[in-house]
């Protein structure tokens, strides 16, 4: 998806470097050898993007300038429509068993305009420091996501439960995994991946997690999946 | 620390609950030095008795000192000490970009820094 994009924009200057959030780099691969990617395409098996940039969904983005600055946080960052998120809208729900349409029907609802990101990136590379979305250093630290005692105690607690998963002990991992999701309840990365190895076609309920992507999403409402991008 | 210092912080995996100073280092930013725990201007003073042989330092303090939480899988006696809380209260420190290192997909690392001089869009995706 990312591909086409950087096709355009590595001639004016701007890198693609696209980071998997998978704590199994064999899930990732098969994806990153479809795409043909010519960008650097990477693999972050313990979430480490989380703590350094505070990625808390996919997909969320960040802008670094060419002298290494950070101009805009995490946030979420929509490559455009496509094929993917265009069968997700048209697909008749009456075929699917009532549960997946459950959750087609809830992920129909989350906000996102695909195009708003892309116009941001488009600028950016066209005005560079003067281009509106461009922010200062402080705004870029005050916008970025909260890290109390909380959320830094779910990094580790995330970090623990995937060094032991990556250990060979799945089990252990899930106690760690869950006091993840008590803490940081708006890291979605924590929570899907974590239901994911449960349930991989639903991530739904089960007796390992105290929710599932369907009972949280209603409790939030879809609207609020992905927080509003400001400019 | 300012925002021209870079955000190094994330999770060190502790088998026992000391931490070797020089990977404290390499991970957090926080160098190990006579005066105590110190990055940028900062210093924290760090007690005698939490240094320990062979430039080991005692995690519970370093937890204590300089708001990193501690964690345990007491089972399998594994410790995570996690990042700093205690400059912003938020996830970037800094508005320097760390200098992020992971592997691609042929498991080679690829350092962030070696695309400075161009603009860089770092984006989050998943299998799942």
């Amino acid at each position: 998806m990312w591909q086409e994009l950087r096709t355009r924009w590595y001639p004016l200057g701007l890198e693609v470097v696209t980071v998997a959030l998978d704590v199994e780099a064999s899930d990732a691969r098969p994806f990153i050898e479809q795409a043909h990617a010519e960008h650097p395409s990477l693999i972050d098996e313990a979430h480490v993007t989380d703590e350094l940039f505070g990625f808390v969904n996919v997909p969320n983005g960040v802008w670094i300038d060419e002298e290494g600055m950070i101009v805009r946080p995490s946030e979420p960052a929509h490559p455009g429509n496509n094929p993917f998120t265009e069968s997700f809208r048209t697909i008749d729900l009456s075929t699917l068993p009532p549960d997946v349409a459950d959750i087609l029907r809830e992920a129909r609802k989350i906000k996102s305009d695909p195009d708003v990101y892309v116009t941001m990136v488009d600028d950016w590379i066209a005005h560079g420091r003067e281009s509106r979305y461009a922010l200062m250093p402080d705004e870029v630290i005050r916008r970025s996501e909260p890290r109390t005692s909380a959320e830094a105690t779910a990094a580790a607690e995330f970090e623990l439960g995937q060094y032991l998963h990556r250990d060979g002990d799945h089990a252990a991992a899930i106690p760690h995994w869950r006091e993840a999701h008590r803490l940081y309840p708006d890291n979605w990365t924590y929570k899907r991946q974590a239901w994911n190895f449960e349930d991989p076609m639903r991530q739904g309920h089960t007796d390992a997690y105290a929710g599932s992507w369907y009972e949280d999403i209603r409790r939030i409402g879809a609207e609020n999946y992905y927080p509003e991008i400001i400019p | 620390m300012g925002p021209l210092s870079a955000s190094i912080v994330r999770t060190v995996i502790l088998h026992d609950q000391t931490v070797d100073e020089h990977e404290f280092e390499a991970r957090t930013g926080w160098a190990i030095k006579p005066q105590g725990a110190c990055k940028a201007e900062a210093c924290v003073p760090l007690p005698a008795e939490s240094r320990l042989d062979n430039g080991r330092i005692a995690a519970a303090v370093l937890s204590e000192r300089l708001g990193m939480p501690l964690v345990a899988d007491e089972a399998h006696g594994i410790w995570a000490l996690g990042p700093e809380t205690a400059v912003t209260g938020k996830a970037l420190t800094s508005a320097v970009a760390p200098d992020l290192v992971l592997p691609d997909a042929d498991g080679n690392p690829f350092k962030l820094s070696s695309l400075h001089g161009k603009k860089v869009l770092l984006v989050a995706w998943a299998s799942w």
